[in-house]
């Protein structure tokens, strides 16, 4: 290169503030669409609100007892179990079937490519039409599947109307519906690893199991964790599927802290919107959490 | 390619595993279209009906006369939401990826986060201000909250794509006496049409899928979408599935048309977005 050209599309101390020029739009964006309605959830949390005062205004202030009345209501640790499980076994089950079907698409034969691009449907579809569509599947009387479980003699189970089972039945649709992306993100990890690794270790004799162990696992980590950790984040967002299917019912069998901060809100006839929202101010603590354990662990097992 | 020297004998019962294993994974999409065909005296038929053989459009005839205003205002949030996500996420991608704004990490970081916070969440402040502003059930305050699923991926989508945008371009532009918006509009957006195409496909497949603000903002009003307009079938006539599976295909449609013409643009969305640097 010759040594007139600056490495770098260089820009004055000036020029870079006035990049903010193109910044401007999203950062009031952020503010009008992310910091205000958070800042308005924290607000309803703090207050004592009727459906009069939200309206009018003028609700009293209330201190932490809206997340008081939301600890010690009896749906509140069912709530959080709930959620902790229904997170749990979505990311394990997810990422095994995703990772197992990503190793199997990334040895080449004809159709792979196609194949791995049209098992993408269930992560592209709507999520009420995936809901709908498990619903009927898993309908007690109608459903194909306890038809299936029948012609093996399995009496009914009733998925959805059983406190149960009605957990169970949502995780096997929302991991039907993670599986894809799993799939797709483990798969363009899996590429990213040198083809000469594997085939110097097979000179070395190593099995197939070895070699997963040895090269593959340690080589995808990076991208596993990625995956993970964008798994979680829609994991604990989810709230459309489980209210579609069960309503976080019955008796609260299927109920998470998103479903449950609908319901205060906006599922009864009269809302209560200051424990929603506290419920809701809950739920990204937990995210929160969740979010920053999981970096700080991968920061330390990197360095 | 070095992995493909096994003889095709080989790897065609590989295809018929994957044919397999691709069935299991679509059955319930296929199981979606059987029923929107089957008559109503046969969906609770002992066993089954496995294929629509003695089939029915009355699911679809359901759809036209009672769900095109659902579609349509659908439609349009979608294109709403679209138009204001690239509007938004391309200037702040090139700043981001080439004006090296200060701040400019703190921002990204940001927009990450903001990524985290539950939509249910957002939708009870949205729901609050938007009461005060008058503008629950209105397609505007639609586009605006489902924008919000959109614009912190368009960002990253726009600022890894500008990042390869050759220096040299831009550098060409300023000695031709281009300023920062004219490079931009005239240099890096049209070299850009990849990541605006990933941005919008995805930006509409959202807006189109939202329930959660749908349910929030718009759910009392003329303008509901077609999300709605399958919950409320779900609510209303329990009986009528094969008009419920009906609707649900009619959502589907623009899912699949995105995987047919743009399958090369959705791999690169998933996987920019969770493979960044």
């Amino acid at each position: 290169m010759a040594a007139t050209v600056p490495p770098g599309y260089r820009v004055s101390r000036a020029g870079r503030w006035s990049a903010w020029a193109f910044l401007a739009p999203v950062t009031g964006y952020l503010v009008i669409c992310y910091a205000y309605p958070l800042y308005r959830n924290v607000e309803l949390s703090l207050r004592e609100y009727t459906v009069r005062s939200f309206v009018q205004g003028g609700a009293p202030f209330a201190g932490l007892d809206n997340y008081r009345t939301a600890l010690a209501d009896p749906t509140f640790g069912p709530a959080l179990t709930h959620t902790l499980v229904f997170t749990v076994a979505s990311l394990v089950l997810q990422f095994t079937i995703g990772m197992a079907l990503a190793l199997f698409f990334h040895q080449h034969f004809p159709l792979s490519r196609t194949l791995r691009a049209v098992i993408l449907v269930p992560w592209l579809l709507p999520l009420i039409v995936s809901a709908s569509t498990w619903s009927w599947l898993l309908n007690s009387d109608a459903g194909l599947v306890n038809a299936a479980l029948g012609v093996v003699g399995v009496d009914p189970v009733h998925w959805l109307t059983s406190p149960r089972w009605s957990l169970v039945s949502v995780i096997i649709a929302n991991v039907w519906i993670g599986v894809p992306f799993n799939l797709v993100v483990l798969h363009s990890g899996l590429q990213a690893i040198p083809a000469e690794l594997y085939e110097a270790s097979a000179l070395d004799g190593a099995t197939g199991w070895q070699r997963f162990r040895s090269i593959t696992f340690p080589l995808l980590r990076p991208v596993s964790a990625i995956t993970l950790l964008l798994g979680l984040i829609y994991t604990l967002k989810v709230f459309d599927l489980i209210w579609i299917m069960t309503r976080g019912g019955p008796a609260d069998s299927s109920t998470t802290l998103a479903t449950w901060s609908y319901r205060l809100g906006f599922g009864n006839l009269l809302p209560r919107f200051g424990p929603g929202a506290a419920v809701g101010n809950l739920l990204i603590v937990l995210a929160l959490l969740a979010g920053l354990g999981y970096l700080r662990r991968q920061r330390r097992q990197q360095s | 390619m070095t992995t493909t020297t096994a003889p095709t004998r080989r790897t065609w019962w590989k295809t018929g595993i994957g044919l397999v294993l691709t069935g299991l994974m679509l059955f319930p999409v296929y199981w979606m279209i059987n029923v929107s065909f089957t008559r109503d005296r046969d969906m609770r038929a002992s066993p089954p009906h496995l294929f629509p053989v003695d089939g029915t459009v009355e699911g679809y005839r359901a759809v036209f006369d009672q769900q095109l205003p659902y579609l349509g205002t659908s439609f349009l949030v979608g294109l709403g939401t679209v138009a204001l996500t690239v509007a938004l996420s391309a200037p702040a991608g090139y700043a981001l990826a080439k004006l090296r704004p200060p701040g400019g990490r703190a921002l990204s970081f940001l927009l990450l986060t903001a990524q985290m916070i539950p939509g249910i969440i957002m939708a009870m402040g949205f729901y609050a201000s938007y009461l005060e502003l008058g503008i629950l059930n209105t397609l505007p305050g639609l586009i605006l909250a489902d924008s919000t699923l959109a614009v912190p991926f368009g960002v990253l989508i726009f600022t890894a794509f500008m990042s390869g945008v050759p220096d040299e371009l831009l550098q060409a532009a300023v000695v031709d006496g281009a300023g920062r918006l004219r490079t931009f509009w005239s240099v890096v957006l049209p070299l850009s049409r990849n990541a605006v195409v990933t941005v919008s496909l995805f930006a509409f497949l959202w807006a189109w899928s939202d329930f959660v603000f749908a349910s929030t903002l718009a759910g009392g009003g003329g303008h509901q979408p077609i999300t709605l307009g399958i919950y409320r079938y779900i609510g209303n006539n329990n009986q009528q599935w094969n008009a419920i599976m009906a609707t649900a295909v009619v959502a589907s449609v623009p899912a699949a048309v995105l995987l047919v013409l743009a399958q090369r643009y959705v791999s690169t969305g998933i996987t920019a977005g969770a493979v960044k640097d």
